[in-house]
């Protein structure tokens, strides 16, 4: 049976070539300068305004869209259970047929709806709606695009979870008197707590560290760290300083989803 | 009254989901070279397009190449890798884990700049390699999480007694452990393909000049608008997978009530 061990070798080196070294090499650039001697300026280069802005609004933006793909998600789950298993591939059906268009195009799809003379300005000015919404290139068109792109991850989790409870329980809440926000509240939100954590861990890295969706519906005027890391590598600046703000991006979202994982624990302690 | 409202919020979501579906597939039948919000009159020429478009055909040929090589290799690699997990002590297969786990967990834009620049730290030119290697390193998870789960079910009574009966240890595996897990193989193998035909950013950072798959040429048209064949193409992908998907629920649906039938008689 040792002899099996053996098998995994070309993962293991893949791990090593493909996963281990690579971090590696981020830490080796982010702490050397472009002759190789070691400089902590990489890191310290995240106080510059233009990357301080940039990490800011990645923050904020994918922290309000994460909360926007929640309050989406949590009622749909709800909804959807109660519709029973029966639907359930369906649902995930209808869930994932999405991701067969290819993400950049749906998010250009936005862009030609949202354009000033696009499909919904149209729509609206056929309604008596004069001014419309003029919301493309803004960091709102942005946070539209993340919350459009990341919302299934977020729906999935949840309705995975939610559907797997025990309606007994539920019942045996009414039963014994709970007002149906109660019940949400104590036992379907404690119950739900996994995977609600697992979405907001699905939407939150993405839309923070996304370059794309800025790209296309900000119109090259929004930065955020994704794009400031972009740039660095591909178009000209430096790997050092694109990989010492890759440091501190990866710190800020260690940081978030040990947050994240605290209040997991105080959620688990609720249900017992 | 309320179960209207109920309705109407589901709706909402799924409209939501399927709008810019909706438009990308009304664009492509438009008649204007690239995407725009006017629509300028119904044409089919789009599709005939696609065939003359060079550009369109090696991208669309290299997402396809790439997608296939880098999940059958994936899924050789994993499935092996699964087998010799299982022989790991404790602690050694916790490790391991924890390192299939940092590709699924860590920021695509992460692990897209650290494999750039562990290739550029050796060397390595960029080009149809680099992005192979790199879609086999981010595919491997979803095999391995898929398949050892599986492989767990399994245990390994089955495969000794096969080993007692005579068997050699390759036919053992073939036609006892294989067959067993291969459930979690071929959902491994799927979402493997689909990964890597979705990807952009890794391939973004990975490719070499020149190199082109359907993400990356949609992405450097999107400042001046996509070309409408482009558009017209994956109208055809997602009605083809929509096609094979719709077929597959209906084939499953009926042979699970066949099943029953029979279960009942």
């Amino acid at each position: 049976m040792s002899k099996n061990k053996l098998l995994s070798g070309p993962y293991l080196l893949f791990i090593l070539c493909g996963t281990v070294i690579p971090l590696l090499a981020i830490l080796y650039y982010a702490l050397v300068d472009k002759n190789g001697s070691f400089t902590l300026r990489n890191i310290a280069s995240v106080a510059e305004p233009v990357h301080l802005k940039a990490l800011g609004l990645s923050l904020l933006l994918a922290f309000i869209c994460t909360v926007i793909c929640l309050l989406l998600a949590f009622p749909l789950g709800l909804l959807l259970r109660k519709s029973g298993g029966k639907n359930k591939g369906f649902v995930i059906f209808m869930l994932i047929l999405p991701m067969w268009m290819n993400f950049l195009l749906r998010t250009i799809a936005w862009k030609v709806l949202l354009q000033k003379t696009g499909v919904i300005n149209s729509i609206l000015a056929a309604l008596g709606i004069s001014n419309g919404i003029n919301i493309i290139n803004t960091p709102y068109a942005v946070v539209l695009g993340m919350v459009y792109d990341f919302l299934p991850f977020m729906i999935l989790p949840i309705y995975n979870v939610m559907i797997k409870i025990d309606n007994s329980l539920v019942e045996a809440a009414y039963d014994l008197g709970a007002s149906s926000f109660k019940v949400m509240k104590d036992v379907l939100l404690p119950l739900s707590m996994p995977g609600i954590i697992s979405g907001i861990t699905m939407t939150f890295v993405p839309a923070m560290t996304t370059f794309a969706i800025s790209q296309i519906l900000g119109g090259g005027n929004i930065y955020l760290i994704g794009n400031i890391i972009e740039l660095e590598f591909l178009h000209g600046g430096s790997r050092n300083v694109g990989s010492g703000l890759s440091m501190v991006m990866m710190v800020f979202i260690l940081i978030s989803m040990a947050l994240l994982n605290k209040f997991d624990k105080n959620g688990e302690g609720t249900v017992i | 009254m309320k179960k209207a409202g109920k309705i109407l919020y589901v709706g909402l979501i799924f409209l939501f989901l399927y709008l810019p579906i909706l438009t990308l597939v009304v664009l492509s039948f438009n008649d204007s070279e690239r995407t725009t919000g006017v629509w300028r009159g119904f044409t089919l020429r789009w599709f005939e397009e696609i065939f003359q478009r060079e550009d369109i055909l090696e991208a669309l040929f290299n997402t396809l190449l790439i997608a296939l090589i880098a999940s059958v290799v994936a899924t050789i690699v994993g499935v092996a890798a699964c087998v010799g997990i299982q022989a790991m002590t404790t602690r050694t297969k916790k490790v391991v884990l924890q390192l299939t786990n940092i590709p699924m967990v860590n920021a695509e834009i992460v692990t897209a700049i650290s494999l750039l620049l562990t290739f550029a730290m050796f060397g390595i030119s960029l080009g149809l390699g680099t992005i192979l290697f790199s879609h086999i390193c981010f595919c491997l998870p979803y095999v391995i999480l898929n398949v050892l789960p599986k492989l767990r079910q399994t245990g390994v009574s089955a495969y000794e007694a096969a080993r007692d009966l005579g068997a050699t240890p390759v036919k053992a595996f073939f036609s006892v452990v294989l067959p067993d897990i291969m459930p979690g193989v071929s959902t491994g193998f799927l979402m493997s393909f689909t990964m890597s035909v979705d990807d952009f950013v890794i391939t973004y950072f990975t490719r070499g000049a020149g190199i082109n798959t359907l993400s990356t040429l949609i992405y450097s048209q999107q400042k001046v608008g996509i070309r409408s064949s482009l558009c017209a193409l994956s109208t055809v992908i997602f009605l083809l997978v929509l096609l094979i998907l719709l077929v597959r629920m209906f084939v499953i649906d009926r042979i699970g009530r066949t099943q029953t039938v029979k279960g009942g008689s």
